[in-house]
């Protein structure tokens, strides 16, 4: 080292020019990440308003844009529903089984078991959908068609193929179940032990201990978690696509018929290929809605999450 | 549950017996669930092999057989345990229910697969294919280029997002807001990033654009936010005590960061990009829209339609032609070759994370 | 080559709070200084404002003067990363780096900032600063593995050879035995005494004992109450100090009664 401490120039304040460039290219990946995301709302926008205000005639569809989404997001809304309303309970069953129930060392190979369920490509999913599950619902539609035919939502008549939005649903829950399940995983692990410790010390039983110590620490999350797999299945594509037949503009509480609603992204990949002139910026204005809806659904999410961080003592 | 009166055979004994009896009394024995559940699955074995009933109606009948834990426990333990019990049979059946789809997709993906995979089947396309024959050459192809350019759009852009919000925005405004629509976007649908992908092309390429290279945009913008999330958690986890080394040595700060934190999450940070590759490979819809589908095999990304292989899956299943079986195989040919893909990716992320990561450290 | 240290009325503030109150303090050259006192009293702070390590926690700042040889480290166009490549630095905790074999670890100064070297020349520096570490025997053929296999006086030898190898002016050592057992502290402690002939040392330790063992001179900080600045309440010779203080709290603390 040299032994005078004398900068060699004079300078007010020293930056090096490495420590400019490295802070300035993570500070701009950091904003370009924010360009992104306005970006993809901008572009959306741009390309999509001239769907929403082209006329009937300029459509393949021949109908203006509102009477043509509506069915789509009541659609998307319907499968996501059905699916959050199968997955929630069985994916705070599974998070409390690996969580509480099974041997800790256990517990973490069975997590990874229900990781792998997220790694499997949606079309796969979709295959299986339409190749395995679809086949094997079948006969169940049938016998619900024929015994609880009178509850509107097993009117009927009952699909030949099973290709319903039911099984839309199902394959869809199977889907969002793993992000689910992770996050109630964590949560509930994060439970302090004292709460739980004081639960069991009262006497109480193993789901006594669960509904007075872990339930209400975990609530926030699980609805947060909810609301994550909520936006999933609401924006998966191509496992609805590939199972779901569908008839336009239907809007229907049937879930077990031939004849179902489409969903927004499903209309999307299943139209876009033969689409022309404004057909193709009405697609966009309805990729824009689902688009927004997701974002708002991840929003609340996040901001549940955020929230809780904030005012849980694990930190 | 208990019961306080006294015992009329040691009434001298009161006491003692009371307490015995809280302690002992009206309790199943130890073994109770193992024999209900082994019933219950001898029950469902047999009929599942002597009357033929469906897999998956076995199931349903060692589920409700295992009902009976619970009602047993009501005769004896009392509501309490009893409901307990009911519980844990529950919340058992919903682990065994969320498995059953896993294995049913790893066995009908395998056994249907299985039959097309060949060496032709990973060294021919589909140009000029009818009927029989055919591979998925150009879709192989076609995957490992757009996927490889997600990557490397992706994970520059990403590493250096989450040396920000670690290393340089101390916490500020800007970095809040990142973090936040970090989060927000990695539940962006993928059709949606398609279709952004197909939004922005078109302004410079005109309608009807198709290029592989759109593809990799839009996958980069499922991919960034994966990438910042886990780089960002890995790079949490680099001991403060080492940057400070590192300084107190005189070394600066963006040296610190390239020469001693990256390296020492470098296992962490491998692993959480081969998960969002792993992540990415298997999206089929922002393709669709952007990359297309072609039967030829195509290497410039730059120039027109580019096959992968979940579009190629979806696309023979969806229009197989006639006869329509072959079609269908390749497609579940193609989806067995997806997911060994995929899964490949998951072991190795396991693998380096568990031999690469600095050992020795408290 | 060591250097003498003069901090003259020195207040150091995190933000608006104010952590270190008029420090004016000699540090003499080839001697070991020890800064004792209380828990939060800022003898540590002190010690990192010395090399300028504080300011990696944000919103740190100075007000006074730190002459080394008559330079001012506060000066505007004073380069933080040169002083301290000036003025070592071990710390409370072993943290060779984990990725580095322990040669690469003793040369961790000269690698990170990217400067060519022969063989030989590296070869050299590992050679003389693990033996002025007194470590050189104990690891000589086992250069290539890595520096966290070795225990946590090991450890923190090396990070005392990786401090020297640089060839620094002076070294500060922030308890530095704080996490060893007391025969790693007692190797660390002879090894202070040899260092001392080349280097200034300026040591904090919250073990009375060891500053009396290793310590020429002795800086006893005290904070008059929680939330109030940490000061410099007396310094001078470590015999005088622990035989003779002159204030009533350097003596309630040297003899246990607080602290």
């Amino acid at each position: 080292m040299t032994s005078t401490l004398a900068p060699r120039r004079k300078r007010s304040t020293v930056v090096r020019p490495g420590d400019r460039i490295f802070s300035g290219l993570s500070t701009s990946a950091g904003i370009l990440i924010l360009i992104v995301l306005a970006g993809v709302a901008a572009f959306l926008t741009i390309e999509g308003i001239p769907g929403i205000t082209a006329s009937p005639d300029e459509v393949k569809s021949g109908q203006s844009f509102l009477p043509y989404v509506w069915p789509l997001v009541y659609g998307t809304l319907l499968a996501a529903v059905i699916a959050l309303l199968i997955a929630v309970p069985v994916a705070i069953g599974v998070a409390l089984f690996i969580s509480h129930y099974s041997p800790r060392k256990l517990g973490q190979v069975l997590g990874y078991l229900i990781d792998l369920l997220a790694a499997v490509p949606s079309v796969v999913y979709g295959l299986w959908g339409i190749g395995f599950l679809a086949p094997k619902m079948a006969p169940i539609y049938q016998w619900l068609e024929s015994n609880l035919g009178f509850i509107p939502f097993f009117a009927g008549p009952a699909s030949a193929t099973g290709r319903t939005i039911m099984t839309a649903s199902i394959v869809l829950a199977v889907m969002i179940l793993p992000i689910m399940t992770a996050i109630c995983r964590e949560i509930f692990l994060q439970t302090p032990r004292l709460h739980e410790e004081a639960a069991l010390a009262l006497g109480a039983t193993r789901w006594e201990m669960a509904r007075m110590a872990i339930f209400p620490y975990a609530r926030s999350g699980i609805v947060s978690a909810a609301m994550l797999g909520l936006g999933r299945a609401l924006g998966e594509t191509l496992a609805v696509a590939m199972v779901l037949s569908v008839s336009a503009g239907t809007v229907t509480a049937n879930l077990i018929s031939s004849t179902n609603p489409s969903t927004i992204a499903a209309n999307i990949a299943l139209s876009f290929g033969e689409a022309s002139g404004k057909t193709v910026n009405a697609l966009i204005a309805s990729g824009l809605v689902l688009f927004v809806i997701t974002f708002l659904v991840n929003f609340a999410a996040r901001a549940v999450v955020d929230r809780r961080k904030d005012f849980s003592g694990a930190n | 549950m208990t019961t306080l009166t006294p015992t009329p055979e040691s009434p001298g004994n009161r006491g003692a017996v009371d307490v015995q009896k809280e302690l002992y009394g009206g309790q199943l024995p130890e073994r109770a669930p193992l024999l209900v559940i082994g019933a219950a699955v001898v029950v469902a074995a047999a009929l599942y092999l002597a009357a033929g009933v469906n897999l998956m109606l076995a199931a349903l009948v060692v589920f409700a057989i295992s009902l009976a834990l619970p009602v047993w426990s009501v005769a004896v333990e009392g509501r309490r345990k009893a409901t307990d019990r009911l519980v844990t049979v529950l919340v058992t059946s919903s682990f065994v229910l969320a498995m059953f789809p896993l294995f049913s997709i790893l066995v009908t993906v395998i056994g249907k697969g299985t039959k097309v995979l060949g060496i032709d089947f990973f060294t021919f396309s589909m140009r000029n294919v009818v009927g029989e024959g055919g591979g998925i050459y150009h879709a192989l192809v076609g995957t490992l280029i757009i996927t490889g350019a997600a990557t490397v759009i992706s994970v520059p852009i990403g590493l250096f997002a989450a040396i920000y919000l670690v290393e340089y925005s101390e916490g500020n405004r800007l970095s809040r807001w990142i973090r936040f629509l970090v989060d927000v976007m990695t539940g962006i649908p993928s059709i949606v990033a398609g279709l952004f992908a197909y939004a922005l092309f078109v302004l410079f390429f005109g309608e009807g654009v198709r290029m592989g290279i759109g593809g990799s945009v839009a996958l980069s913008v499922l991919m960034i936010p994966v990438v910042v999330r886990s780089t960002e958690e890995m790079l949490k986890l680099v001991p403060n005590e080492l940057r400070e080394a590192s300084y107190a040595l005189g070394v600066p700060k963006w040296r610190t960061v390239s020469k001693v934190v990256l390296p020492t999450a470098l296992a962490g940070i491998v692993t959480g990009i081969t998960l969002a590759i792993a992540r990415v490979i298997g999206e089929t819809a922002p393709l669709l829209i952007i990359a297309g589908a072609t039967d030829s095999v195509n290497f410039n990304p730059f120039d027109g339609r580019m096959a992968s292989l979940p579009v190629f899956a979806y696309a023979s299943q969806r229009n197989p032609g006639i006869p329509p079986e072959f079609s269908i195989d390749r497609a579940w040919g193609a989806a067995l070759t997806l997911l060994l893909i995929v899964m490949l990716l998951n072991l190795i992320a396991r693998l380096v994370s568990y031999f690469f990561s600095p050992k020795g450290e408290r | 080559m060591a250097k003498s240290i003069d901090v003259s009325d020195l207040n150091i503030y995190y933000g608006d709070f104010l952590a270190v109150e008029g420090v004016t303090i000699p540090i003499p050259a080839k001697s070991v200084t020890a800064f004792i006192g209380p828990s939060g009293c800022g003898k540590s702070t002190f010690l990192r404002s010395l090399n300028r390590m504080h300011e990696v926690i944000r919103g740190a700042r100075v007000e006074g003067k730190v002459l080394i040889d008559g330079q001012d480290l506060y000066a505007s166009d004073m380069d933080p990363v040169n002083v301290r490549r000036m003025i070592g630095m071990v710390f409370q905790r072993p943290n060779p780096f984990p990725t580095m074999s322990i040669y690469d670890n003793v040369l961790a100064g000269q690698k990170l900032n990217s400067k060519r070297m022969k063989k030989s020349e590296s070869d050299d520096i590992v050679e003389r600063s693990l033996r002025s570490a007194g470590l050189w025997a104990e690891v000589k053929d086992r250069l290539a593995r890595p520096g966290s296999g070795l225990s946590g006086g090991q450890q923190q030898r090396l990070c005392i050879a990786r401090a020297i190898s640089v060839e620094p002016e002076i070294l500060l050592m922030d308890e530095p035995c704080s996490a060893l057992d007391p025969i790693s502290t007692s190797v660390i402690e002879d090894l202070i005494h040899e260092l001392k002939a080349q280097y200034t040392i300026v040591i904090v330790t919250h073990n009375m004992q060891q500053a009396a063992r290793v310590s020429d001179e002795t800086a006893f900080f005290n904070l008059s109450g929680v939330g109030k600045p940490g000061r410099l309440i007396e310094v001078g010779r470590t015999e005088t100090i622990f035989s003779n203080p002159q204030d009533p709290a350097t003596e309630a603390y040297i003899q246990g009664r607080f602290g």
